[in-house]
């Protein structure tokens, strides 16, 4: 291809969004995501925090890699590839999988959508054609096509999505049910829109083909105006997963597949995912090793922290007393949590040293000056935010 | 429904080798082969009328003690004493002998530095014995067995003493060109002595990798690398393995290909139950064997939705594209060559290692050699049942011949090679073309249809550094047992590698027998 335009191939590429998304980002704050150009913030990221707390807010998951994954054998590659059974998983239902390497290390987690008897989709965080080719070696007829670039995907999170969506004619949408996936008219096309998300809080994820993103997006401006809807960004994303108890690759673990160092990478056991691994299945990637590691008991546990004091433990090192003496962990994510006006972290721990006093130097900054405290932390065993609002269905109108 | 103790699958040496001494061990064992008769690339069939011989058609390495353990020789395998000598032909009739003995037919520094160089061979191989006929050590988890091993392996070569133990360090991965110009002067000395370093490999005398252990290897044998045919060929070694097999109440099936190994499923995992054939029977078997090629075994009779991803990518992965092509001739009478007078030996044309070079210089990019290079034996004078009366049998190794040939292979392809083949040897064999009654070839393509040894190669899979020892075919499956409980496994692909030796069958009915 022969362009005019300097370095076109280094550029990032634009999401179907994105001309919406420039003209919204009062700060200009872009990042990266798999090479789109992706917003940090808009505006503010506490301000979209609480929009997608308290109203709804848009997240542009383009840059999500999306699979189909089609074939007699598509199921039986899936189940073999992640931990948990997708032979139970039924039609038009999504369920959050991981997958490891055959040690037992976790690659990436995503969500699997079934979309037919024989179709998936599968979603994640980083490109995995690769790994889905070696691990679709040996089954016959089973077509794997990647359609990131194609199929537009907008993040729609708050309490008000449903009263938005609602308004917009979606027929039907009152009785789509957590983790259900429904199919809509819209625009003289179909729009696919799963009960899924990333904020622990009531919301949808559409998608809908590229050329029809925009059309999506300026409908839902224009009902959402009047239920305060705000485009978010990684930011508040990243705060709102955080209170929803989801983890984020590069801060609670590493992709094992790009881990250079030895077990520098986490077993789903070490991340407190065991809920995903199902040993009932005879076979999936890394069941041997992680039979092992449950038997054995990880080496550390990601736990989630209620911390004393209202200064957020981040980067904090964990300790076992309070002189920090003993040390057992680090933090992973914290943060004061508006919501549930408490000081959260998630923290990897020693397991052995989960039942014993649990300790965080934190380190803090006020006008230049440095300071230190050590601040009692509290395990919690339930996501921090888990609103009722999130699962009821229908949901509240507004 | 039938059970077992042990279903082995594949009736070649190896699967035989492993039958016997579980038989033997007091298992009630089912043998299953897919073709009619026992002995996979070495079984000997009629190949026209009248005519019969085997894939692989002379035995170098296949151990005393498996002879002596099996009883061999009470089932009517009876070893020579002769071996065969390696003549490297010469159009003028120069030719250069290689005998157990020694070198004639070149110069006399030729004759003392050969002296030199298979005596430090000898030691060498020597020193490597204890390789081959025992389980590799696991790459991590060893048990004191294997510890033990390593020792073993340590020790043998510290015997050899600093200077030696260099030097076989440096000649293990050296090309085999390199070994030959430091020691030689004649072309066709070198091309006739790297020869066993090379046949059956992708390698040619300027690969480095490992074709000087393939030679050591080669020469573990009671004659030191040179071949030897047993009173009855090659045959009587299998039908001796057959008969002592049932001898100890092995049961045997020939004709009955396996489709699937039966796998149970379930949350104990995945364990091989038994066996299903092609026609829908099955079979069941506190374990199952397979001495078929590692990506049989794995890719078609387990299945991907058994193994894990890595795993079976490995097994993929593994090179198994074979090189050389098989030449059976039917004669109407004994061929000669110009200046031979007996012709129960193995003779080698390839006149200098380059011409040995090209010929894989062209392979390697699909191609047919311009000039092939061939190794021929007379299987017929030793076992004369192998044709009709005044008849005889030349059988051939034909290097270098793709696998992957550019374009396929073909009737016309194959009659192509057919006469190219025949004019090369009739330089040698002067009206040799005239006694050719009818000529067979086995192209890789034909050796993986009919014989079912993916790629046709040699070994099952490539016998390169990479895919050695503890690495054969690839960790989590070099020790005999597999990912999947109660499947081993004991071809060629295995540790120590193909040929006619049977050290892998008899290392994994160790490993089940311990
Ligand atoms: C062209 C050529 C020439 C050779 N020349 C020599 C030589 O001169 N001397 C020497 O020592 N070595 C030679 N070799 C090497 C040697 O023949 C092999 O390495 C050796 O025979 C391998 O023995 P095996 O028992 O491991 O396997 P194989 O002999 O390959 O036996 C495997 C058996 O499994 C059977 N099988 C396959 N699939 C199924 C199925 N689905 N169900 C049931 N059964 C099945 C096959 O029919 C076969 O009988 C040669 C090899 C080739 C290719």
């Amino acid at each position: 291809m022969t362009t005019d335009i300097k370095f076109a191939d280094e550029r990032l590429k634009l999401s179907p969004f994105h001309d919406r998304q420039a003209a919204l980002n009062l700060r200009d704050s872009w990042s990266v995501w798999n090479g789109y150009k992706f917003a940090e913030y808009y505006y503010d990221s506490e301000y979209e925090y609480f929009c997608v707390r308290n109203t709804c807010g848009t997240y542009d998951i383009c840059p999500m890699q999306k699979y189909l994954i089609e074939g007699d054998a598509a199921e039986a590659m899936l189940n073999r590839m992640v931990t948990r059974d997708i032979t139970k998983l039924k039609e038009n239902r999504v369920t959050y999988v991981c997958w490891c390497t055959n040690e037992g290390r976790m690659i990436d987690d995503g969500t699997i959508f079934k979309l037919g008897p024989k179709k998936f989709m599968l979603t994640c965080g980083s490109p995995s054609l690769a790994w889905l080719r070696k691990a679709n070696f040996g089954f016959d007829a089973v077509e794997i096509k990647d359609v990131t670039d194609t199929l537009a995907a907008l993040s729609f999170q708050g309490p008000t999505t449903f009263s938005v969506l609602k308004e917009m004619g979606l027929e039907g949408i009152e009785d789509l049910k957590p983790f259900q996936i429904g199919y809509y008219d819209f625009a003289g096309t179909e729009l696919m829109i799963s009960r899924t998300g990333f904020t622990g809080d009531l919301g949808y994820e559409l998608w809908i083909e590229n050329d029809n993103a925009l059309e999506l997006w300026d409908t839902l401006y224009e009902i959402g105006e009047n239920y305060g809807i705000q485009p978010y960004g990684e930011a508040a994303t990243n705060m709102a997963r955080l209170e929803a108890g989801f983890i984020m690759p590069y801060m609670e673990f590493n992709e094992a597949l790009k881990t250079v160092h030895y077990q520098h990478d986490q077993t789903p056991f070490e991340l407190n995912l065991g809920w995903l691994v199902d040993f009932n299945k005879p076979l999936f990637n890394g069941r041997k090793a992680l039979l092992l590691d449950k038997k054995n008991g990880p080496k550390y546990t990601l736990t989630k922290l209620d911390i004393e004091g209202n200064k957020p433990a981040e980067g904090s090192y964990i300790y076992g007393d309070k002189k920090c003496s003993l040390e057992i962990g680090y933090v992973t994510s914290a943060m004061w949590s508006p919501a549930v006006k408490a000081n959260i972290a998630m923290a990897m721990i020693k397991t052995e040293h989960l039942h014993g006093e649990i300790w965080a130097e934190i380190y803090y900054e006020k006008e230049l000056r440095q300071y230190d405290k050590v601040a009692r932390c509290s395990i919690k065993e339930k996501p921090f935010w888990a609103p009722t609002r999130a699962r009821m269905t229908p949901p509240e109108h507004y | 429904m039938q059970h077992f103790d042990t279903i082995i699958i594949g009736g070649g040496h190896n699967g035989l080798v492993c039958a016997n001494y579980l038989g033997k061990a007091g298992q009630k064992v089912l043998l299953i082969e897919a073709s009619k008769k026992l002995g996979g690339l070495a079984a000997t069939r009629e190949f026209y009328p009248g005519f019969r011989a085997s894939v692989a058609h002379a035995i170098n390495q296949f151990p005393e003690k498996i002879v002596l353990d099996l009883n061999l020789t009470k089932f009517g395998y009876k070893q020579s004493s002769r071996s065969m000598k390696n003549i490297g032909l010469d159009l003028e009739g120069n030719h250069v002998f290689v005998t157990q003995d020694g070198l004639s037919g070149v110069s006399d520094k030729e004759v003392r530095q050969y002296d030199l160089y298979i005596a430090s061979l000898k030691r060498f191989a020597k020193a490597l014995q204890p390789f081959w006929m025992k389980k590799m050590p696991a790459i991590s988890g060893n048990t004191i067995a294997e510890i033990l091993t390593f020792i073993q392996i340590g020790l043998k070569l510290k015997l050899l003493g600093k200077k030696d133990m260099r030097e076989l360090l440096r000649v293990v991965s050296l090309p085999a060109r390199d070994l030959m110009d430091e020691n030689f002067d004649s072309d066709l000395l070198k091309a006739t002595l790297s020869w066993d370093a090379l046949v059956g490999s992708t390698q040619a005398p300027r690969s480095p990798n490992n074709s000087i252990l393939t030679l050591l290897y080669r020469m573990a044998g009671n004659h030191h690398g040179h071949y030897m045919l047993p009173e009855g060929g090659v045959q009587s070694l299998i039908d001796a393995l057959t008969d002592a097999a049932k001898s100890v109440g092995v049961e045997i099936r020939c004709d009955s290909p396996v489709k699937k190994i039966s796998i149970k499923a379930d949350k104990n995992g995945v364990k091989a139950e038994g066996v299903i054939l092609d026609g829908g029977e099955e079979i069941r078997g506190d374990r199952v064997i397979s001495a078929l090629d590692p990506k049989q075994t794995f890719i078609n009779l387990v299945g991907a939705e058994h193994l894990e991803i890595e795993f079976l990518n490995r097994i993929n992965r593994l090179r198994t594209d074979g090189y050389v092509a098989k030449l059976h001739l039917a004669l109407s009478d004994i061929p000669s060559f110009t200046g031979i007078e007996t012709l129960d030996d193995r003779f080698i044309i390839a006149p200098t290692m380059d011409t040995i070079e090209f010929a894989w210089d062209d392979a390697k990019y699909g191609q047919c050699p311009e000039n092939p290079v061939i190794e021929i034996v007379i299987p017929s004078l030793n076992n004369p049942a192998l044709s009709p009366e005044g008849g005889h049998v030349l059988s051939a190794n034909i290097m270098y011949i793709p696998y992957r040939k550019k374009g396929g292979w073909s009737e016309e392809s194959k009659a192509h090679l057919v006469k190219k083949l025949l004019n090369t040897l009739n330089q040698y064999s002067p009206g040799l073309s005239e006694k050719v009654i009818h000529a067979e070839l086995l192209t890789p393509v034909d050796l993986e249809k009919d014989w079912r040894v993916t790629g046709g190669h040699w070994h099952h899979t490539e016998l390169a550094l990479d895919q050695m020892l503890m690495m054969r075919p690839t960790y989590e499956a070099a020790q005999y047992q597999t990912p999947v409980d109660d499947l081993y496994i004991c071809g060629a692909g295995c540790h120590p590698g193909g040929g006619l030796m049977g050290a892998a069958g008899f290392n994994a009915a160790k490993v089940i027998l311990t």
